[in-house]
């Protein structure tokens, strides 16, 4: 399988953009047979941390993977319903970076639907980015699944409008995953009731998908792995029979199973992030079930980075990550199980080496 | 005198000159003094790491390696395969600081490398040994 992706990457890099759709993952071939009325799929890209140098420019490796799952998105087939994007498409919230990023996705073919990242918003608390992109949550129906869209990254009052002395510094001190001067993220109060409300409306047997950019449940507080408010989140969900949670933010596959609730993370297309395991003095929740990725290799820009399509067949989310370095992973719900498992290396014996982390 | 009868009175000369101080007696207050010395250059390194003027993009160390995770300064020296040799952890800084950072590499005994190297080896602190794995 490595060679097939070291040849493929090769291939892409001399033969250009037009290559590229015969040398997508066989996963690709699965969606043929999802043809019931009520399974669609759809793409979804996050975590591009597009990030301003001066002038005219930009960190060069953040903008290649972006536009890199532009273009890959753009030859799905068949062609997804719509694209999301899972937040922090600017790595300081500064209108060159969100124009910029806006630019680079403006080549995608069909409607995208944003959600708001922490690197997005702490400059000017989401201003700019509402003109690009529109609310900050808000839900939406789709062949039958109710899509709800949260600001998960919001912070305590105090810390937001009190302690910094300027918008920079406060995008700053966020920016800093492992900043012992951040805060952690929440969805606050606001959201919470809307959310609630919003859901009254919605007959308990109607999938629900959530997408929020930090997870609704509780990994790793120092790296904001965390969502302060996700116990209430997850109560307000509880009365549905099929809810899926997708999150960006963690840069590295994670996928647990709460009650009713699905969490599936997304991929980066800027750069993976470690494990919290790997964080020899911190004490973290991953989830048991989840079957880490490969480990990073530094030497290939774009190692342990991608994007992913979702099949949402008979309303539970299987993930098809399409990894730019990587063999491809499939994260797909079992029926039986009733949870998200690993269509290859969910079995303790099926895993290979590099899924160790240390 | 002989050279050796010169060397053996400059010794004396040398030991009786340093006082009251003998080799390996040290207090409290000297390991107190160590230990700050070691956790001032720890935190310069913690500045450098999350610093995005160390390299020449903006990019900081800590963007891809938060609280330095993921560096593993225990497996070092190790074979790096796309270097084709084992090396030290400087020299796969200097490949971070040159390729992802689009920096300039530092010298082996430039006071940042040694700080950075303090910083990432304090953060993997009570991890065993275990020089070139992988």
């Amino acid at each position: 399988m490595n060679t097939m992706n070291n040849s493929r990457r090769n291939f892409i890099k001399t033969a250009g953009a037009l290559a590229i759709g015969s040398t997508l993952p066989i996963s690709l071939v699965e969606l043929a047979f999802a043809e019931s009325d009520r399974n669609f799929t759809f793409a979804y890209i996050s975590d591009a941390h597009i990030q301003h140098i001066k002038d005219n420019r930009f960190v060069r490796n953040w903008d290649r993977g972006l536009i890199r799952a532009v273009a890959e998105t753009n030859l799905l087939i068949p062609k997804p319903d719509f694209v999301m994007f899972g937040g922090d498409l600017a790595q300081l919230g500064s209108k060159p970076e969100l124009d910029h990023g806006a630019e680079i996705l403006s080549a995608l073919h069909g409607d995208v639907h944003h959600v708001m990242g922490e690197h997005d918003y702490y400059l000017d608390l989401g201003a700019y980015w509402e003109k690009l992109f529109g609310p900050q949550y808000y839900s939406f129906d789709h062949k039958g699944v109710h899509f709800v869209v949260l600001n998960s990254i919001r912070t305590y009052d105090d810390w937001t409008f009190k302690r910094w002395p300027t918008a920079e510094q406060r995008m700053l001190e966020m920016a800093g995953l492992d900043n012992p001067n951040g805060s952690p993220f929440m969805v606050g109060e606001e959201q919470r009731l809307w959310l609630k409300n919003d859901l009254d409306k919605i007959d308990k047997n109607t999938p629900v998908v959530v997408f929020s950019h930090s997870p609704l449940q509780k990994i790793y507080k120092g790296w904001n792995f965390w969502t302060e408010d996700a116990d209430q989140i997850q109560a307000l969900l509880k009365p549905f029979k099929k809810v899926s949670v997708i999150y960006g933010h963690v840069h590295q596959i994670q996928y647990n199973q709460i009650g009713n609730i699905s969490f599936n993370s997304v991929m980066a297309t800027a750069w993976p992030w470690p494990y919290p395991q790997s964080y020899a003095q911190a004490e973290q929740y991953l989830p048991k079930l989840t079957v880490p990725m490969n480990r990073a290799d530094p030497f290939f820009d774009r190692d342990a980075t991608g994007w992913q399509f979702i099949n949402l067949a008979n309303g539970n989310a299987d993930l098809n990550f399409t990894l730019y370095d990587n063999t491809g992973r499939i994260v797909r719900y079992n029926e039986k199980q009733k949870r998200p498992e690993d269509a290859v290396y969910q079995d303790e014996k099926a895993r290979i080496v590099p899924q160790t982390h240390y | 005198m002989s050279t050796y009868q010169k060397i053996a009175m400059a010794l004396c000369l040398a030991f009786a000159s340093t006082g009251s101080s003998l080799a390996d007696e040290f207090t409290d207050a000297d390991l107190q003094r160590w230990q700050q010395q070691f956790m001032s250059v720890v935190s310069e390194g913690r500045e450098l790491w999350t610093s995005p003027k160390l390299g020449g993009n903006g990019v900081a160390c800590a963007q891809c390696h938060p609280n330095a995770a993921n560096t593993h300064p225990e497996t070092y020296p190790k074979f790096q395969k796309q270097l084709g040799k084992v090396v030290p952890l400087w020299q796969m800084i200097n490949w971070c600081l040159k390729n992802p950072l689009e920096g300039q590499p530092l010298a082996a005994d430039d006071p940042k490398m040694t700080a950075l190297q303090a910083y990432v080896t304090y953060e993997r602190r009570g991890v065993k040994l275990e020089p070139g794995k992988h």
